[in-house]
């Protein structure tokens, strides 16, 4: 199988600031047409900047080759696989970046009065309705901004919906080992303890273990369903019936939403709450890191506690609602990501009824088709997993010496993204797959011959593999350097590098 | 339905080759109680051209104003260089850069921003983004808590309400103290009585301040350093620090604050950008991604990102934060936005807001009914009124006319200012539109 070298302008493109030059200027601004005065008449001279920002003076056509030459650099899903397992990389549909551009949501200010910002809440009660439907709750918050923050957003709900029942004691929350980071992350955050919790040898949550766990200390346990091994917790009506039966809470991590839209809902497994990533499994585009959108979905016992304000209808229109005196209060400056929330709006408006679980079928049927291909080459430790597998590279590792990271690295050099590696931690030399439904067979057999060309380069000349990337804009980079020698600015010349 | 991609055959060669009958079969490991046997109630399919009407349909009944509304969102002009190079799939359709060899475009985008983040607030080092301003200062308290070890925290004169509300919630779960100290008759934080201990992990100044007034940094500093306390300001308007003086050369430690009015849209409040930057010696204790400049192995200059033993992908319970997903795409609009306009772009935008503002203040304090609420404090862009008419009336009767004539103070009970409306200038304002809302205010 061919190489797929990038385009054009590998290796270093000097930054933005080393094409400056003093007097040039970019695009033009706005000058006052109002009557003036000189600035210090406005704003006393002890408070005015002695020298400007150092931004660059550079011209319009020349930023735009600069960011042009960078983006070039980029692996992306137009490109080809991107198959970042809990990422949920699928296509990001174009008519959804059109939308969220309409002047009338862009150019809408967070402090119009509600009677001129109907449409805006419109579709927010809508969207709100559309996910509570798909995950079988009772009530929704679009408010926070990414997973993590739905996650904080959890938790706080779970202290909140104690405390209101005279159990603050309960401050212990249960966390598979298998989790994703964000999980023990924001159960800290939320000032209560992680309790971890060892998964059995089919990588599920161990029952057992989860009932020596189980006492009046416990708030509440965090499981994903799939879990992160891509698995499905097939305990887990008997995990809730256990958990709320010892006074505690369930709360699903929504990233592995994908394997179960329209086929099962977490409402119906015993969840109290939820929380989506609308830039996974609704397709707003990851954008680099962010922006994303962690609305949370909840049963009804914990409505009050919700966010504020949450969005209601009333009459004929939409109001925003502060008079909910058990909220755990604002955990956005405004509404929450409102712009992806017009994009996934979007998405599920054009999947509807059915479409919702075919996107979910599609997206299993493709993990299980690529782990059929690849598991003879590349041992499921735990198993085809729904929407993802973790493959592990022992086996190869033992044999040829060549590492999971190095396949990552040659993976590159075949032109798609490497799956996620080293995660979930119980998987040694981990490489955690999720293809989407959005990929077609060819693409699959592209990366599964990919895999295979990795594997036999192994056999015959694993230095090809532990040298790779070859023929991306950079070789492999030297991380550690990175954080010993911290360079994380540009410097100008003449002023002295930091210690 | 829309986007998927298996023909009836693909579906059946595949399922041939998993070794399943069918679908039904993958999803085994599924309580068969659980599965659904009908649909959801959900509305059926709309094509694209269907989707287009409804969700156009929505946008055209929010009403398009001229905006003379701020309080942490402005309405600034975005260069369409800015949008059109948003829109390469390149950026936009890529993550998180964990495989740095295929993600320069990115990761050098967030070094360019890092750097003109530190160039805008004075501070040694900055992160690739944080979700707004008010989650950016709720991490900054974090960090200043963590740093100091200690518990109080005070927030001191004007910080934006909602910055606050979201502090206390990120809090609650702590064992913090969050003490408000109210701004003097001027309407700025006299330092002499900040309430500052040795139990004080750090002061919180907005600045300018939410009713748009310039704070006088160095006496808060030089309180707080005294008792070892950490000095956050939280910018909500980025832009002014083109023209005033910026934070880091005050002396304060840490800067959280909102990027929105670089190359961001309104978007109703979101997607917007949080900027964080600090002292050099907090990097560690910085929440958040960070990119670093490294060299690969034929010594080429790349970036990577950096620090990750702070985050949560490997420290867990540790990390400093829980912050994954972060503003990417939006810290890139404002990266544009600055390069595009560039240093005398930024200071004229700087210039003409500040220019209509106080052309807009001196036609104001003219009129019956209006005055100013702190006439003798200095403002950048933004400036506060108080109303012998109530300001609901007013915006009513100014939407009527096309115009979005400030925030209401009285949605911010907290301040006590229910006669009050805050307004906000930015370059794309007109003369004939200022005299349109001073107009409008005056009942005419």
């Amino acid at each position: 199988m061919s190489l797929v070298p990038f385009p054009f302008k590998s290796g270093t493109t000097p930054t933005i600031f080393e094409r400056s030059q003093p007097g040039r200027t970019g695009t033009a601004m706005t000058r006052p047409d109002v009557p003036t005065r000189p600035l210090p008449e406005l704003i006393p001279q002890r408070h005015l900047r002695a020298s400007p920002p150092r931004l660059p003076e550079v011209p319009e056509h020349e930023v735009v080759r600069h960011y042009t030459e960078i983006s070039l650099k980029n692996h992306h899903v137009d490109r080809a696989l991107y198959p970042l397992g809990s990422c949920t990389m699928k296509h990001n549909p174009k008519v959804n970046e059109q939308l969220a551009r309409l002047s009338g949501f862009a150019g809408l200010h967070p402090f119009t009065p509600v009677g001129a910002v109907q449409g805006a809440l419109g579709l927010m009660y809508e969207l709100g309705q559309l996910l509570v439907e798909i995950a079988g709750m009772d009530a929704c918050s679009l408010q926070p901004a990414a997973g993590a923050q739905g996650e904080l957003t959890g938790v706080l709900l779970m202290r909140a919906y104690h405390q209101s029942r005279g159990e603050a004691g309960r401050r212990r929350v249960l966390i598979p080992d298998s989790a994703h980071g964000t999980n023990p992350a924001t159960v800290a955050l939320a000032g209560f303890e992680v309790v971890e919790l060892k998964s059995n040898e089919a990588g599920r949550l161990s029952v057992r273990a989860l009932r020596e766990a189980l006492d009046d200390r416990v708030a509440g346990l965090m499981l994903t369903n799939p879990n992160t091994l891509g698995v499905f917790e097939s305990a887990i009506l008997e995990i809730s019936e256990l958990v709320h039966q010892a006074g505690g809470l369930m709360y699903m991590d929504g990233a592995n939403l994908n394997a179960l839209t329209g086929v099962a809902r977490p409402g119906d497994m015993g969840y109290d709450i939820v929380h989506f990533n609308l830039h996974k499994t609704f397709s707003t585009p990851h954008g680099g890191g962010g922006p994303g959108a962690g609305p949370v979905a909840v049963r009804s016992h914990l409505e009050p506690f919700l966010p504020m304000p949450t969005v209601a209808a009333d009459g004929g229109g939409y109001v925003l609602d502060w008079d909910r005196p058990l909220s755990i209060g604002r955990v956005h400056g405004f509404y929450g990501n409102f712009g992806v929330l017009v994009r996934a709006y979007t998405f599920i408006r054009m999947l509807g009824r059915s479409g919702i679980r075919e996107m979910a079928e599609a997206a299993v049927l493709n993990n299980a088709y690529l782990s059929a291909r690849l598991e003879e080459r590349f041992p499921l430790p735990y198993g085809r997993g729904m929407h993802e597998s973790v493959f592990s590279g022992t086996e190869l590792k033992r044999r040829t010496g060549v590492k999971t990271l190095d396949v990552a690295k040659r993976l590159l050099d075949y032109g798609f993204h490497a799956p996620t590696v080293y995660f979930p931690l119980i998987v040694s030399e981990a490489l955690m797959t999720e293809p989407t439904e959005t990929e077609t067979k060819e693409e699959l057999d592209r990366y599964v011959e990919a895999l295979l060309s990795i594997a036999a380069e192994a056999e015959e000349d694993p230095e090809i593999v532990t040298a790779a990337p070859h023929v991306t804009p950079v070789r492999r980079l030297d991380e550690g350097r990175a954080g010993r020698e911290l360079d994380v600015r540009w410097h100008f010349p003449g002023e002295p590098r930091e210690g | 339905m829309s986007f998927l991609t298996h023909s009836e055959a693909d579906r059946r060669q595949m399922l041939e080759a998993i070794g399943a009958s069918g679908i039904r079969d993958l999803y085994a490991d599924i309580p068969q109680s659980l599965i659904l046997e009908e649909p959801l109630s959900l509305p059926e399919a709309l094509s694209e051209w269907e989707a287009t009407r409804l969700v156009s349909e929505l946008a055209a009944r929010n009403r398009d104003l001229v905006c003379f509304a701020g309080a942490g969102i402005y309405d600034h002009h975005v260069p369409a260089a800015a949008d059109h190079i948003l829109r390469r799939s390149e950026f936009y359709t890529a993550y998180t850069p964990y495989q740095p060899e295929v993600s320069q475009g990115t990761l050098q985008s967030i070094y360019e921003f890092q750097t003109m983040v530190c160039e805008l607030t004075g501070l040694d080092v900055a992160n690739a983004s944080i979700y707004d301003g008010a989650t950016a200062t709720a991490e900054a308290v974090l960090m200043a808590l963590s740093v100091t070890r200690r518990q109080e925290v005070i927030l001191a004169g004007h910080l934006h309400p909602h910055y606050s509300q979201v502090l206390k919630t990120y809090t609650q779960g702590l064992s913090t103290s969050v003490r408000t100290l109210p701004p003097g008759a001027g309407g700025t934080v006299e330092a002499t009585d900040l309430p500052i201990t040795d139990a004080t992990a750090c002061v919180v100044v907005q600045n300018p301040n939410f009713l748009g007034l310039i704070e006088e940094l160095g006496p808060i500093v030089e309180r707080a350093h005294s008792e070892g306390a950490l000095v956050i300001c939280s910018v909500a308007d980025p832009v002014s620090l083109a023209l005033i003086r910026s934070p880091g050369d005050q002396g304060v430690d840490v800067v959280a604050g909102e990027g929105q009015p670089f190359g961001n849209t309104p978007n109703f409040g979101g997607p917007v950008v949080g900027l964080f930057a600090a002292r050099e010696k907090y990097i560690r204790k910085m929440p958040g991604r960070i990119v670093g400049a490294t060299e690969d192995a034929e010594g080429r200059r790349g970036y990577v990102l950096t620090l990750q033993t702070r985050e949560q992908q490997i420290r867990r319970e540790k990390a400093t934060s829980n912050i994954c997903t972060n503003q990417g795409l939006n810290a890139l609009a404002a990266t544009l936005h600055l390069a595009l306009i560039g240093r005398e772009g930024l200071r004229q935008v700087a210039e003409t807001s500040v220019q209509n503002a106080h052309y807009a203040a001196s036609r104001i304090r003219e009129l019956e009914g209006f005055e100013l609420l702190h006439p003798g404090t200095p403002f950048v862009r933004e400036f506060a009124v108080r109303t012998e008419e109530d300001p609901r009336s007013i915006l009513g009767r100014a939407i009527e006319r096309g115009v979005l004539a400030g925030v209401r103070l009285g949605r911010f009970p907290d301040l006590g200012t229910p006669d009050g409306l805050l307004l906000a200038f930015t370059e794309k304002r007109t003369r004939a539109e200022i005299d349109l809302l001073v107009d409008t205010l005056a009942g005419g």
